[in-house]
């Protein structure tokens, strides 16, 4: 039975972020338990985690990009960035959020990931554009109408974020998957990989848009 | 037969200037008056310069008390946001509004230069000066195009001297801690590795798999990724785990795939399960709280129709384009 122990480390992963703790000391707790589990000593497994991440220290390359995108948003990036989104004009809420799927996939995959996002731009612009659109179409708006078309809109914004990041070589996943398969021997370039996310990308954008021209004739039905 | 001489530019010169970055910050935040995490942004920010910097010279368990001092700082909310003196909103209406879509250009030339330096790598006599780290020649393009893109940003807007570093610092400190985290979780699943962890899953995995049944290994492969990033709210905490149990042993050495597309798909079949739970609190629980929607799983069920499909999707992706 004793076999199985280092699996403890595991379930205390899986356990703790479903409890919420923090992810930092969740994931240390867990490697450190399976180490010890496994038969190491404490000195032991704490040289073999550090080992670990130095070997890995290039995953923090990603954010040498920060000090560009902070001095653009000193002049105005995001500023910029929600002037061309609001610029979408007479359009339904679904073809308004098909355009704006469009833009954070592309956006994101040359690395302006940060340009956009709740905070910056579903919220102050994109919810608001939506709600208008949707009530061109269907006249008022009951709260549970207003609430679908705003979750709609926070949808577009993760669908198009994650299906399209990945295209971009500089970014954290695409370093992880890049280092977790070099430490078991096989080597790829962060090019390689992103390359790979293409595929999944226009099926995503395929996908959504496909669920929200729905969306918009669903809206037009009730109308009638 | 000799050994190849080493790459002219290494990792280590990568390390140093990264480094050298997070040095900077933890530098600022010593000076940084206004802030009340200062102090811990300090010295967070300042181990993990030490890390990148001296890594490769500190024995592994010097490494591994510089890593649980950034996990206690962090762990113990000893880190957080800063207030370095930046633009106001007006300000930045007005200069965008001035300077209009040119304000994406010195962005976009970071993509622009590592497009032209692989291009030119693999396909001119560039690739052969044995100059960079080999498979990690990406990593210096990108390099180059963050100084070039900082060097047209300086001349064209003329910003204080120190202002990339302390946008860069304000940026860092917002996402805090989270920067870190990738790293952490990829040195967790080589641990569990190490103590035996994946050879278990491994094992449990083949027990129930019928041999010889590419599909069958695809799909739980798949379904790893997606289930465990639905527990855990992170796709990258997924990933180690389930390249080690199922994506190296089973997919790529039994049935011969290819590790790029397993590797890249597979991490995106786990983004399917980051769209389906609401312990991806900064995607499915941030927009609910902003948007003030009644419902807490409004945005996990307005995705969940997109994700199903798209997990089928990226099963059918690596089945058919990864073993050709």
């Amino acid at each position: 039975m004793s076999h199985y122990l280092p699996l403890v480390g595991v379930i205390l992963l899986i356990l703790g972020f479903a409890l919420k703790l923090n992810p930092m000391l969740v994931a240390t707790v867990a490697a450190l338990t399976s180490g010890l589990l496994g038969g190491m000593d404490l000195k032991q497994v704490i040289s073999e985690f550090g080992k670990a991440f130095t070997d890995n220290r290039i995953i923090a390359i990603v954010w040498i990009i920060l000090p560009v995108i902070g001095l653009l948003e000193r002049y105005g990036l995001q500023a910029r960035a929600r002037g061309l989104i609001a610029g979408i004009r007479n359009a339904t809420v679904g073809k308004l959020l098909i355009l704006y799927l469009l833009y954070r996939q592309l956006t994101a995959a040359i690395g302006l990931h940060n340009t956009a996002g709740h905070a910056q731009t579903v919220n102050p612009i994109v919810a608001p554009m939506a709600l208008v659109a949707a009530e061109k179409e269907h006249g008022a708006l009951d709260d549970h109408t207003a609430q679908r078309v705003k979750a709609m809109t926070a949808a577009t914004d993760n669908v198009g974020l994650f299906f399209g990041e990945d295209i971009f070589f500089a970014i954290g996943s695409i370093v992880v998957i890049q280092q977790a398969l070099a430490a078991r021997n096989i080597e790829l370039s962060p090019v390689e990989l992103s390359l790979w996310a293409i595929p999944t990308a226009a099926a995503a954008f395929l996908i959504h848009s496909t669920r929200l021209i729905l969306f918009d004739r669903k809206l037009r039905r009730a109308a009638k | 037969m000799t050994p190849p001489p080493p790459a002219l530019l290494t990792l280590e010169h990568l390390y140093w200037v990264v480094g050298a970055m997070f040095a900077a910050f933890s530098l600022l935040s010593l000076f940084d008056r206004t802030s009340k995490k200062a102090l811990g942004n300090a010295a967070f920010w300042g181990l993990m310069a030490a890390s990148l910097i001296g890594g490769s010279c500190f024995s592994n368990f010097a490494n591994g008390l510089i890593v649980l001092g950034l996990v206690g700082l962090a762990g113990f909310g000893f880190t957080g946001r800063s207030q370095p003196k930046t633009t106001s909103e007006v300000e930045r209406k007005a200069f965008a509004d001035l300077r209009g879509n040119w304000l994406f250009m010195p962005a976009l030339l970071i993509p622009l230069v590592v497009l032209i330096g692989t291009l030119a790598f693999h396909f001119t006599a560039f690739g052969e000066q044995n100059l960079f780290a080999p498979r990690r020649e990406t990593y210096f393009f990108l390099l180059a195009g963050v100084v070039v893109a900082l060097v047209v940003a300086q001349l064209w807007l003329k910003p204080p001297v120190t202002a990339p570093l302390q946008e860069g610092r304000r940026l860092i400190d917002a996402i805090g801690w989270a920067a870190v985290l990738p790293q952490l979780l990829v040195a967790m699943g080589v641990v569990f590795d190490k103590a035996g962890v994946s050879g278990l899953i491994r094992e449990g995995t083949l027990a129930m798999l019928p041999p010889g049944n590419l599909f069958l290994a695809v799909l739980v492969f798949g379904l790893g990724m997606a289930m465990f990033t639905i527990i855990t709210g992170n796709a990258f905490a997924a990933f180690p785990v389930m390249a080690s149990a199922i994506a190296v042993p089973l997919l790529i050495d039994t049935y011969g795939g290819n590790p790029a597309a397993i590797g890249a798909i597979g991490m995106l079949a786990g983004f399917c399960g980051t769209l389906m739970t609401p312990l991806a609190a900064n995607f499915n629980i941030v927009p609910v709280r902003l948007l003030e929607l009644s419902d807490p799983n409004a945005v996990v069920k307005a995705q969940f129709a997109t994700a199903v499909p798209m997990f089928a999707v990226n099963i059918a992706l690596i089945y058919f384009l990864a073993f050709r």
